[in-house]
């Protein structure tokens, strides 16, 4: 069953959700791109590991859902390991980049 | 029959495309090590979501296992590199 089978009222949700994602996640790089210091960027790709993966796998979940003519729960399997995994992945990288900064500040005064 | 959901998943996937060159380009350009462990992520992360999109373009159950795998293994790494950033090495004896 490709893509151009879905009957419509299921067909522009999940469109809808498909090109929100698609947005967000240019935006979400963007702003890593474009934002001046580290704690700022760190701010930045958690709009697409939120808001822009829930849209894409909503999509997913909801054209899965309707071809097979179940409910497909495997995307939840995905959304539930990026909620989990993404703000321990920050916390790390924010120690880290205290840690660093406070080390060159020792090198570079010292005493 | 309609040609909205195809259509919609082609400017996604073009989307996710260009995400993944500004982090690219953050990744490359990044001033500390931090930031290119950073880009890295939303690296992996706009990855998965490229290869979710394209499942949902053909149609194919398949491209759900990468993309799970693709997650985990984005996760992985950048633990270890941001422990290693931390301690100096990945694990403590």
């Amino acid at each position: 069953m490709t893509a151009q089978t879905l009957p419509l009222w299921a067909a522009v949700p999940a469109a809808l959700l498909l090109v929100l994602g698609g947005v967000l996640a240019v935006i979400s790089s963007a702003g890593l791109l474009r934002l001046p210091d580290f704690y700022q960027r760190l701010h930045a790709p958690t709009l697409s590991n939120t808001l822009g993966c829930g849209c894409v796998l909503g999509a997913s979940l909801l054209y899965f859902s309707v071809s097979e003519g179940a409910l497909m729960p495997r995307e939840i399997l995905i959304t539930l390991f990026i909620a989990m995994t993404s703000p321990v992945t920050a916390m790390l990288l924010i120690k880290a980049g205290r840690y660093r900064e406070r080390r060159a500040n020792l090198d570079r005064e010292p005493g | 029959m309609n040609q909205i959901l195809p259509w919609a998943a082609n400017f996604a996937a073009l989307c996710v495309i260009l995400a993944m060159a500004l982090a690219a380009v953050r990744m490359m350009r990044g001033p500390s090590a931090q930031d290119r462990i950073l880009a890295l992520d939303a690296f992996y992360i706009n990855g998965m979501l490229l290869v979710l999109i394209l499942g949902v373009r053909f149609g194919s159950a398949v491209y759900f296992e990468i993309a799970l795998l693709l997650a985990l293994f984005g996760f992985v790494g950048s633990i270890a590199m941001a422990k290693f950033l931390l301690r100096g090495e990945v694990i403590e004896p």
